[in-house]
């Protein structure tokens, strides 16, 4: 005869008792593993919504960016780079530069890897007479953007392949040209790469050709009449500092602003980032908030059921301490000593506390993945958790006993000479 | 083998303190059968319980196999009560859940013995529970239930087997039978004392007292 088998008899013999100190165990561990999971649900669900906020706000930005390159790009440039004898009235009265500078420029510039300038595009321009067509036209040499940063820049403006045009609205409009016609300019027979669309400004009677091409028929072979440079995040305060920084790399150039439209639609956007930023924080923010009230609650609500279901287990103990009073003298008549007698009860309570652990588990695992918010980030499996079941499983037994001591004491302590006596 | 001497013990009452022994004075040899007969509340069960080391007196000696029983500690007690006294009393005390086999086997609780349940087997078939092993207290008649309460106290082969009213809510067959295993346990060299209000089951003793006005005398 050992004492698991006298504990587990008196266990199916007294099933009711038992059961009801299963079940407190069950609501204590249940409400703990219910809390927990809910507030790991809660932290998952804050992972994934910041997440998606995040990607939300990075896509948003982008399309805000490439808007600005966009817009940029039609408004003009920031920065518009000129030879230093360039008289700026004679810029202004005829819409190009007539004096030049070595094309070798944009090289140095690129070289110099200002962190100020993204995007650097040299041009040769000049207002002719299109002989052929017997108008008007500003005729614009291009090779594309210089890199100044990486190979994988962006590039705002192609290139124009040699042997291509591209024409702005009102010619292509007014000579009802289209893409891949054949057109001559200056005796050279060129192919109607791209039309733009209407502009409303000079770009509309322009023509963009290939800067080789172009020095060739305009006879400036190796020069150009601009650069055209853009500080995607400049701020106006900073325009001053970039030209002095382009002065020390090109003396003898000089350096105008342009649209300065493009530097607040900058601000605009950086605005809009920071405002992006700060609905996010807001976001984590409403987050724990109502993370911590749930903490709250949860910090109330736990140690409330826990102690009353150890409450509920001594009570129980106490009850089965009275009802066992002839079995204890009996026992202690046999020879059982009162240390014998504690650990039988304490046993009981192990086993009582490690089933309502194991259940409590199941049924709080079970109730916390149900409350999670929807839609449910936590599967069934996520829900388990071994390192939570094993502190359950050593935690509820400890709890049970030390509910159970008072009673396993006081059986302990039972007279059986008294027991006894009264039959 | 056991030995009481000048035993003295009262209890607090509502009216004041109330003597239950006094002076009282007995031995029982190995190999003895000795019965104690007194009326109801003379005292009986507290000269059984004090005998067994369940009950300090007030005063007195009490030794049995000669140790000193009240000299010892609580647990050394419990270990002289598991290795040398056995219990039968009348309300049987059996545990409710228990099968008969585990209540025979329940002294094995405190004394771990690795044949205890080949012979509680044996004890059970001696006292006719052969079919009875899986059944529990309530599924049987009472004279069973203390024929399963008497192979309980011979589990551990004990000294010295202290009876209190055995017979007492047994018919006269189960009561010879129950009688006669305790005056056959003694013929065998153990020690019995009875204690018992009822003159036909003191007859099976071979030595019979009685309490007379709170004192134990040799009855002839």
């Amino acid at each position: 005869m050992r004492a698991g088998r006298l504990i587990l008899r008196e266990i199916l013999y007294r099933r009711l008792n038992f059961a009801l100190g299963v079940l407190s165990a069950v609501a204590a561990v249940g409400s703990l593993v219910a809390a927990l999971t809910v507030l790991r649900a809660h932290d998952r669900r804050t992972e994934a919504l910041v997440a998606a906020r995040e990607a939300q706000t990075r896509e948003r930005m982008g399309k805000l960016e490439d808007d600005y390159r966009k817009i940029t790009v039609n408004m003009g440039f920031n920065l518009l780079i000129l030879p230093k004898d360039q008289n700026l009235s004679d810029l202004y009265a005829d819409d190009y530069a007539s004096k030049y500078m070595p094309e070798e420029y944009a090289e140095r510039l690129a070289r110099a890897n200002l962190a100020t300038i993204n995007h650097l595009m040299p041009s040769l321009q000049q207002k002719l007479k299109w002989p052929e067509q017997e108008r008007t036209v500003i005729l614009i040499g291009v090779r594309g953007e210089v890199l100044v940063h990486s190979p994988g820049q962006m590039p705002i403006v192609e290139a124009v392949p040699a042997g291509m045009l591209v024409a702005g609205y009102e010619l292509h409009r007014s000579l009802k040209l289209s893409v891949g016609q054949k057109v001559k300019l200056l005796g050279r027979e060129f192919a109607v790469a791209r039309l733009h669309p209407e502009r409303g400004n000079k770009d509309d009677i322009s023509l963009w050709i290939n800067l080789r091409e172009a020095q060739e028929l305009l006879g400036k072979k190796g020069l150009i009449n601009a650069m055209l440079a853009l500080e995607c995040h400049c701020a106006a305060e900073r325009l001053a500092a970039i030209r002095a920084e382009i002065g020390r790399i090109l003396p003898d150039t000089q350096v105008i602003e342009f649209a300065t439209q493009a530097v607040a639609r900058a601000e605009a956007r950086t605005r809009a980032a920071a405002e992006a930023e700060n609905a996010l924080e807001r976001g984590k923010q409403d987050r724990a908030k109502l993370r911590h009230e749930r903490e709250a609650f949860a910090a109330v609500l736990v140690p409330l059921v826990m102690l009353g279901a150890a409450l509920w287990i001594a009570f129980l103990a106490f009850h089965n301490v009275r009802e066992r009073r002839a079995e204890i003298g009996i026992l202690r008549a046999l020879g059982v000593r009162s240390c014998q007698i504690l650990a039988i009860f304490l046993g009981k309570a192990v086993l009582l506390g490690l089933l309502g652990a194991a259940l409590g588990y199941g049924a709080g695992a079970l109730v916390g993945w149900r409350l999670q918010e929807v839609p449910a980030v936590l599967t069934l499996k996520d829900v388990l958790n071994t390192a939570l079941l094993l502190q359950v499983l050593c935690a509820a037994p400890a709890v049970a006993c030390l509910a159970s001591w008072l009673p396993a004491l006081w059986a302990a302590q039972q007279d059986p000479a008294e027991i006894l006596r009264e039959g | 083998m056991l030995t009481v001497v000048g035993l003295r013990k009262t209890f607090r009452g509502p009216s004041g303190r109330v003597s239950a022994l006094a002076d009282a004075a007995l031995s029982v040899a190995a190999g003895e059968f000795v019965s104690v007969q007194g009326p109801s509340g003379c005292g009986k069960t507290t000269l059984l319980l004090a005998a067994g080391g369940l009950l300090p007196p007030d005063s007195g000696r009490v030794q049995v196999d000669g140790q000193e029983v009240y000299a010892l500690s609580s647990t050394a007690r419990a270990r002289l009560r598991a290795e040398k006294i056995g219990f039968v009393f009348q309300q049987f005390h059996l545990v409710p859940y228990l099968s008969v086999l585990d209540n025979v086997l329940a002294p094995a609780l405190a004394l771990k013995d690795p044949s205890a349940r080949e012979r509680a087997t044996e004890l059970a078939r001696r006292f006719g529970l052969a079919e009875r092993l899986r059944h529990v207290p309530a599924e049987l008649s009472t004279g069973e239930r203390q024929r399963t309460a008497l192979a309980r106290a011979m589990l551990n082969r004990p000294r010295l087997i202290l009876a209190d009213e055995p017979t007492g809510n047994l018919d006269g067959e189960n009561a010879r039978l129950v009688l006669s295993s305790l005056r056959e346990f003694a013929r065998s060299g153990g020690a019995v004392l009875l204690v018992t209000h009822d003159p036909s089951a003191a007859e099976y003793a071979g030595r019979r007292l009685c309490f007379k006005d709170s004192k134990l005398q040799e009855q002839e």
